[in-house]
Formats: C-alpha cells, structure tokens, sequence
C-alpha cells in the first residue's frame, strides 16, 4: 500500500511522517512518534483509553486515519504536564487516587481535561455523564469523579 | 500465637500515602506491555475458529504465504512437529479428574470459537490480520453445547472423548448423610434454583506479549500481560515449550488490570515465544478486545439448586448444594479448584451451620474456558449462602437482618471451625454488621419503605454478609487438596551500601498498588523514609522466586514475607550496632531507625550507617558475613478471612423495571490496613465489578455456539453513569497468624456486591410475591418479574 506523507503538530512539535491511508491516529502516535500514553483497549470507540484531543476537541484516535489529520494540532496526555510538574488534574488524580492499574487514565485525563475547559460547576451527575465514554474497569469511577470535581473547585491539591 | 504488632504508633504503616507509582501512570511514560518495541520485531496474529465445535479437515495456508509482508504461517501440526512439549498444563488435581491434552494450536478439531487454528506472522500487525482471512480451513460441523447442564444431560458429541459425558469431575464436600438427616429433623425445608452467568473479566489492556529468542544462547526473554511472571516461566518451560527454566525471563510490565484474566498460561502467548523461537526474531502478539472476549477466561458460569433447612426459631440447621460448573472447552489451570474447594468451603458464609453438603459437576461446554474472576468460587458460594438466608428469612416471615445476626459465628468463637471443613482465623461480625446497619439508617429505611409502599412505591433494601478465604495459600494444605503448586510467596529485602532499600518480591501488581504499600511495610519495620525503599516486582531475572498475584494474597502473603525479611534484616543489622557501640545485642534498642544502648542515648547508630557498615565489613561481629539482606520464604499457616457487610438501597420504577441504586455502603474488615487510600480503591473497584455482574453484565452464547457479546458495546462493562458514589467504612479485626495481621482486600467488595444487590431488588419486590431474580437483573426481568406483559 502506497504510503502518504503528512504533518502533525503533537504537544507543540512538528511532525512529518509517512503512513499508509489506513494508519490509525493512534498507531501513528504510538507506533511511528513513540507517543504510547494513549492505549487502544477496544478498536471500536468503546472504551476510550485511547482518547487524545485533536484541534480542540477530545476524540477517539483509534476511530481517525491519520491521513485525515494532516496539519492537525494534536495533544496527549504526554502534553499535560509542564516543566515536569503534573498539571492540577493530574495531581489530584494521585491525590484521589483516581487510578489503579492506569491503562484508562491517559484518554481519563484528555477527556476530563477537555471537558474541565468549559465546565462551570457541575453536579457529579454531570462529571459522571462527561466521562461516560472512557471506561475504567478498576476504580468504579467514584474517586475519579472526586479527582475532577477536586480540580474545580481547588485547582491543584491544597493539602500538601 | 499471635506475632502480629500493636501498630498504633507506626509512622508509615496505616497512613493514607499517595502512590508512588502513579507519575508515570499519569504522564503517559509508563511501559505496559504493547509499548515494548524491539528492532527487527515482528507481528503475531491468530486464526481462531468460525465454529463452537467441528472437525478441522484441512487448512490451507498457501494463500497467506504468499501475501505480501508475510514471513510465516504456522498450524498445530507445525507445533507438534517441532517436539515441544504442547501442552497448557491443569496445576490443580481432583480425584477422578479427566485431563485432556490443552495444545497450543488445535489440531484435530476445534472446541470452541476462540480455538486457534494457525498463527500468521508477517511485517505489521495490519498485514497479519489481512493474512488471516486468506487461510482455507475446511471444516466438518459437529453439534455443541454451552450450557453446563446440558453438556451433561444431552446426548451431544462430547467436547473430548475422554469425557463422554463431558463430565471433568464429580466433587463432593460434606457426609451427605449426615446433612440430610439434619434435613429431615429441621422445621422447614427451603430451596432456590440458581444460575451465575458467565462473567467476562474486562481488564482494560487486552493481553499481550512479546517473544525475543537469543538463538545463540537459547535463552528466551518474553515481556507479557502477567498477574504471575513466576508461574509462567515454569509454565512456559515445563508445560508449552520445553526451554529450561533458567533460561526463560518472563518480565511483566505495567500490566493494566487482571481480575484473574491474567494469572493463567494460555495458549497465545506460548505460540508468540514458539514463533519467535523458528524466527529468530523478537514477535509481538496483542489480543484484539474481540479475541480478549473469546479467549480471555471466563469466570462463574454455574446453575445451582440450593437448600437449607432452618427452625422456627430461626436457626439454620443445614445447606445442602447442587452445582453444575461450567468449565468451558479446555482445563486452564485453575478451572478444578475454582468451583471446588474455592466454593463449597465458603458455603457457612458468616453463619455458625452445623451441617453443609456440597456437590459440583464440573462440566466441559464447548465455551471459552473458565477460571478464576476476581471473587473466584468465594464470590459464587457466598452468592448462595447470601440467597438462601434472603429466602429462609422470607419463609420465617423474619427481617432478613434480623435473621443473619441471628445466626452469625459469635466473636468469642474463633478460629471457628465450619462444616465447611475451613477455620476462619478471626472475625467479629456483628460490629461489621452493626456499623452497615447504623450507616444506612436500616431502621428508618424499613419504615420509608412501608410508607412508600402504600403510595405504589417499591423501595428495596439488600443485606450482604460475606467472608473470604484469601491469602492463598498454605502450600502443605493446598498439597492435600490436589495443588500442583506451592502457595509461598518470596521476598528478598536488601540494604544497598549507601542506605537505600531494595524489596524484591515474587507478587506482581496490576494496579493494586504494590510499590506504595509494600514500601510502607518495609519502611516501618526498618524505619528508613518510606522515599528510601524500592519495589521490584514482575521481573523473573530481578526476583528469583515468586508465586504471583491472585486470591487476595499479595498484602498478606507477600507483606508477610517483606515484613519477615525487613525483621531480619534489622536483626543482623541490630548486632552489627551491637558489635561496633560495644554493647551486647539485648541491650540494643531500635527506634525510627535508630539503634540505641538502652540507657545511653547518646550511643547510638541509624539503620542506613549500619547497612554502609555491613557493606564495608571492616568491623562486624566475628563470624558474620558483610552485606545486609534476607531472602524469605513466608508460607502462611492458614488462610486469612477477611469478612464484612454491605448494604444497598434501590428504587424500583414499576413502569418499566429499571432499577434506581440509591445508595451503596461497604463496612469491610480486611485486618490491619496499610494503606487507607488504597483499601478505598480496592473496595470500590470491588463494588463496581460486584454490581456490574448483578445488574449490567453476562457472556450470551448464541443458538450457532458463537459469543454474541463480544465488544464493548454489547457486553456491558459499567460506565460512570451506571454506578452511584460508595459509602465505605472498615472495622479492624486482625489476622491472628498473619506477621502484620493483614486478611487482603481485593475480592472482598466484589464477592459481597452482587449478592446485596440481588438482595435489595428481590426486596423491592417483596409484594409482588418475588423471592428470587437471577442475576443480571434487568429491567426486562424486573418488569416481567412484576407482571409486566402477563
């Protein structure tokens, strides 16, 4: 199969790389710019443990070729820390310990991070609805839903 | 004789630490099996069979060959050719058990549709799965069978000639005589047909391994999705591939979830370290999540009927139970001991019964097999114990509270020996109890729930009781009972020479948080900072020995034997200070890492200048070699009983069944806890799995033999929206034989959700006559339950 040359920018750096018209976003992440935070858990949109966000939006990267995507502004959970530092959503995800064996937690986060963009106190109703897509099998979602209404209403964690 | 020790003054142990293994978790860096990738590393794909059951005539790989960036295609019968030893081996015997040879490839038929036919190995993974259509089997259909009822009772081809009657084994616990003459003496007779649906595991990471052969030293390095990297290697070497031991390293990764999926040897993984080894180059194999529901094991799958026979005085004389046990098409290894000894010894739930009789019929279906889920046989038998109370109590016209208490093991009665032929170490259930019941109002509860009852409303209120057998296992125990493995687990724990500690331990995490709590263990008994201590698991090169992760055992048989080895570390390091304060050794007192001359304060040495001391071996005590670790073997005398209560509130909407869970408490009392935080998790993640088999989930087999839930849309792992917030307390009973008197926590809340949940909808039902629904319960059922299209 003939290979297509594309670009994408990924947390900020520019990429060029050759896939073939059937190459997946999250092959493409993973297999040729060695971004492997996001996870493929279920190929069908399922699961989520593969979400990234793309110009934006949060998205399910094993549903997108990545010839789709040429010139798009891609962001991991690779992204989300600065300087070394966790971001406040990461942090209180340890600080909730709204993770355990930490497979779902890389498209937990960029869908929780998306999602943090515009929210304005919502109910955990709501914080449940907004992760609905993101499987976890390990938490029972409880303490994730406290790590994401934590970094509502404190930013990072304050009891440090 | 207790050795365990009174922990109110612990700097580390008992205290709710973030883990130290969430940063890579969170940033994306961590390695799980799937992100390990090697030069000149090639890609593994299986064929896997279009039918539940036939004859293979003939397969044609020539196609497939030939298909571009295909470097080989393998059948079974390459396999055999090969001389390796081809066989997935059963680690626990029964009497009479039959043992049909498990191969790596099929080779004469298939027995179920997650069957592997041959394995393509080509350039990419893309161009092995393409090649995987191009190969032509021929097949002759046979008739098949998915129930394990039937699989007994109908006439179908048996799914291997060895068992005719597709019988494996025929199990008994108890002196059936002796049980139904308690039956016959007692005032009421009451029974419940049964059925636990098969339950697929779900880990979010989908098995996976990668196979890298050394041609010229024959040694292999396989990385894989592993709850057990110890067990493997023996497994790959005695029972697949023939390789010696000690030239196999089986690492496990980060590995993202188990629940029992990844404690057994299945056959993929042993034909990605075969291909490697006909290669010469590493392969990588990574199950699809649709081949992660075909082949992944299944757990439960048992029809019972169940009886017990109570007093007007509401008193249980007797249990007697019937199981039919799914085992699915092949033995995985610990398919025997699951719905035996895991299950019918746990049938006197937390209830003092004089007389409990237990029959299993392990049957062959031609199914994906069945092993341990996490709650495994404890979560199946306490379901029946649990049903069979909700159905006494209902007989007696008794609160089914009231009815449990009555009948609980009182606190002064331990270690309790059962007629289950178990004894539970330590419990003081009705604290447990009464802490569930005060947390939940159970009082008030009762009266909201007749008062909604007159407006048309159905509230439901489930009690869950529950004990677990953990910690396995003590090995001469589980040597009697058929083991082909010992139920130790190792640990070495090791000074380094700049005052670092190094635990290496033979247990191996998939999200338990293993790194934080045993750092905790370790850090106490040598009081060093908790930052000091390294944990080293899932790497058979790293740690020599090591029995793996499964049955709740980690926190008490691997915390057992860091706790051990950490006490005799500090022992030899308590003479060296001994040797160089010149003083002798009783007089040397340890305090937050400081060792001390009693009476002299100021003559006194930390721990870590002891350990660089130990390293030097200028000036150790004559007699005494340099260096500062211990390898521990703990074998525990027995296992640990970790117990509790649950309780649940629904609402019933009586237009359409669906159930509304109100609230959800847990009182759980593992023993000691070491890490409070991470209790919590274990304990939620347990109910989520818990409620997720009551009311969301099940493996449905179509009339052809094929899975019909096979993806994520159609089996259905709960979502955030499906589950409520958890109320969780503990109570603290110690474990009297465990060295830090821990019981473990990881089953505990999955074995007694599904129960309090049943418990609760069938109460909700209660004046619609309902005393059972089996389990998932759906609003269809609920509905149809409540005279829904009558």
């Amino acid at each position: 199969m003939s290979k297509q040359e594309i670009t994408l920018s990924v947390n900020g750096a520019t990429h060029e790389l050759h896939v073939e018209p059937r190459t997946l976003l999250v092959t493409a992440l993973r297999e040729e710019l060695g971004y492997t935070g996001a996870n493929v858990g279920c190929e069908t949109a399922r699961c989520g443990a593969c979400t990234v966000r793309v110009n934006g939006d949060a998205i399910k990267s094993c549903m997108q070729f990545a010839v789709q995507l040429d010139g798009a502004e891609i962001e991991t959970v690779e992204g989300l820390a600065e300087d070394g530092n966790l971001a406040p959503l990461q942090a209180q995800f340890q600080a909730h310990h709204g993770l355990q064996c930490g497979f779902c937690t890389p498209g937990m986060l960029m869908t929780a991070d998306t999602y943090l963009k515009d929210a304005e106190n919502p109910s955990r109703e709501e914080i449940r609805e907004a992760i609905e897509g993101n499987l976890c099998r390990c938490t029972g979602y409880h303490n994730i839903v406290d790590a994401i209404e934590a970094t509502l209403t404190e930013g990072a964690p304050t009891n440090e | 004789m207790s050795d365990a020790e009174d922990r109110s003054d612990k700097r580390v142990f008992g205290k709710a630490i973030k883990r130290n293994e969430d940063i890579p978790l969170l940033t994306g860096s961590a390695t799980y099996t799937d992100d390990v990738m090697l030069r000149e590393m090639v890609h593994l794909a299986i064929r896997r069979s279009d039918h539940a059951h036939a004859t293979i005539v003939d397969i044609d790989t020539s196609e497939a060959e030939a298909m571009d960036g295909v470097i080989a295609v393998y059948t079974g019968e390459d396999v055999v050719e090969s001389g390796v030893p081809n066989t997935i081996p059963t680690a626990w015997m029964l009497p009479g058990l039959v043992t049909p040879q498990y191969r790596m490839l099929a080779v004469d038929k298939v027995r179920h549709e997650g069957d592997g036919i041959a394995a393509v190995v080509a350039e990419t993974p893309e161009k092995a799965r393409d090649a995987l259509d191009a190969i032509e089997v021929t097949y002759e259909k046979l008739e098949h069978v998915t129930d394990p009822v039937d699989a007994v009772e109908s006439d179908v081809p048996p799914v291997h000639d060895e068992a005719a009657d597709n019988v494996a084994f025929d199990f008994e616990l108890g002196e059936k005589d002796v049980v139904d003459e308690a039956f016959e003496a007692a005032d009421h007779v009451v029974s419940v047909d049964l059925r636990q649906p098969r339950i697929i595991p779900n880990a979010m990471e989908p098995r996976a391994a990668v196979a890298d052969w050394d041609r010229g030293t024959e040694e292999l390095r396989i990385w894989m999705t592993s709850q057990n990297p110890h067990l493997h290697r023996m497994l790959l070497s005695a029972g697949t591939l023939g390789v010696p031991e000690n030239k196999i390293q089986v690492i496990a990764p980060e590995v993202g979830g188990g629940f029992g999926s990844k404690i057994y040897h299945y056959p993929d993984e042993a034909v990605t370290a075969w291909c490697s080894m006909q290669l010469g180059r590493p392969v990588k194999w990574k199950a699809s999540r649709m081949e992660a529901y075909v082949t992944d094991c299944h757990g439960r799958d048992h029809t019972t009927t169940a009886e017990i026979a109570v007093n007007d005085d509401g008193t249980v004389q007797g249990v007697r139970v019937e199981t039919y046990a799914g085992l699915g098409a092949q033995l995985s290894q610990f398919a025997t001991a699951t719905p035996s000894y895991l299950y019918s010894t746990i049938l006197s739930g937390e209830y003092a019964i004089p007389a409990i009789y237990c029959r299993v019929i392990g049957a062959f279906t031609n199914t994906t097999p069945v092993d341990a889920y996490r709650g495994a046989g404890r979560a199946e038998g306490i379901y029946v114990i649990e049903r069979l109370m909700d159905v006494a109590a209902r007989e007696l016209d008794m609160d089914p509270a009231e009815f449990r208490r009555r009948n609980l093991i009182p606190a002064d009665q331990f270690p309790y020996q059962t007629a289950a032929a178990v004894i539970y170490d330590s419990g003081e259930y009705e604290r447990a109890m009464d802490t569930a019941l005060e947390h939940i109002g159970y009082d008030d509860l009762r009266e909201r729930q007749k008062a909604l009852r007159e407006e048309g409303r159905y509230l439901g209120i489930g009690v869950g009781n529950f004990v677990e057998s953990a910690g396995l296992s003590p090995s001469g125990l589980a040597g009697d009972l058929g083991a082909q493995a010992g139920g130790w687990e190792s640990s070495i724990v090791r000074f380094d020479s700049t005052g670092t500690v190094t635990v290496l331990v033979g247990t191996a995490d998939q999200g338990q948080g293993h790194r934080t709590t045993f750092a905790q263990i370790a850090a106490e008994e040598l009081g060093v900072d908790i930052d000091a201590v390294n944990v080293v698991e899932g790497d058979t090169d790293q740690i020599p020995q090591g029995m793996g992760t499964y049955g709740s055992r980690s926190a008490s048989v691997g915390g057992g034997a860091i706790a051990r080895g950490a006490r005799d570390v500090r022992e030899k390091a308590r003479e060296i200070a001994a040797h160089q304060l010149e003083a002798s050794v009783e007089d040397i007192g340890f305090d937050d890492g400081e060792f001390h001359v009693v009476g002299a304060p100021d003559r006194s040495m930390h721990i870590q200048a002891v350990a660089a001391q130990a390293y030097l071996g200028h000036n150790l005590p004559e007699e005494m070699d340099p260096g500062l670790e211990s390898t521990n073997f703990y074998d525990p005398e027995n296992f640990t009983f970790p117990f509790g209560t649950h309780v649940a509130v629904v609402e019933i909407d009586p237009e359409t069944g669906a159930i509304d869970l109100e609230r959800y408490v847990a009182v759980d009392d593992c023993g000691e806890i070491i890490n409070p935080l991470i209790v919590e998790g274990q304990v939620h993640g347990g109910i989520a799995q818990g409620i997720g088999a009551a009311l969301y989930e099940g493996a449905v087999y179509d009339d052809d033999g094929h899975l019909t839930t096979r993806r994520m849309d159609e089996y259905a792992v709960p979502h955030a929206t499906y589950l409520p917030d958890f109320e969780t307390e503990n109570t603290v009973t110690p474990s009297p034989h465990n060295p830090i008197g821990v019981k473990g926590v990881g089953e505990s809340a999955t074995i007694a959700a599904a129960p309090t949940i049943v418990s609760a909808v069938v109460d909700a039902l209660e004046p619609f006559g309902v005393t059972h629904l089996d389990m998932p319960i759906t609003p269809e059922r609920v509905w149809r339950a409540m005279g829904g299209g009558d």
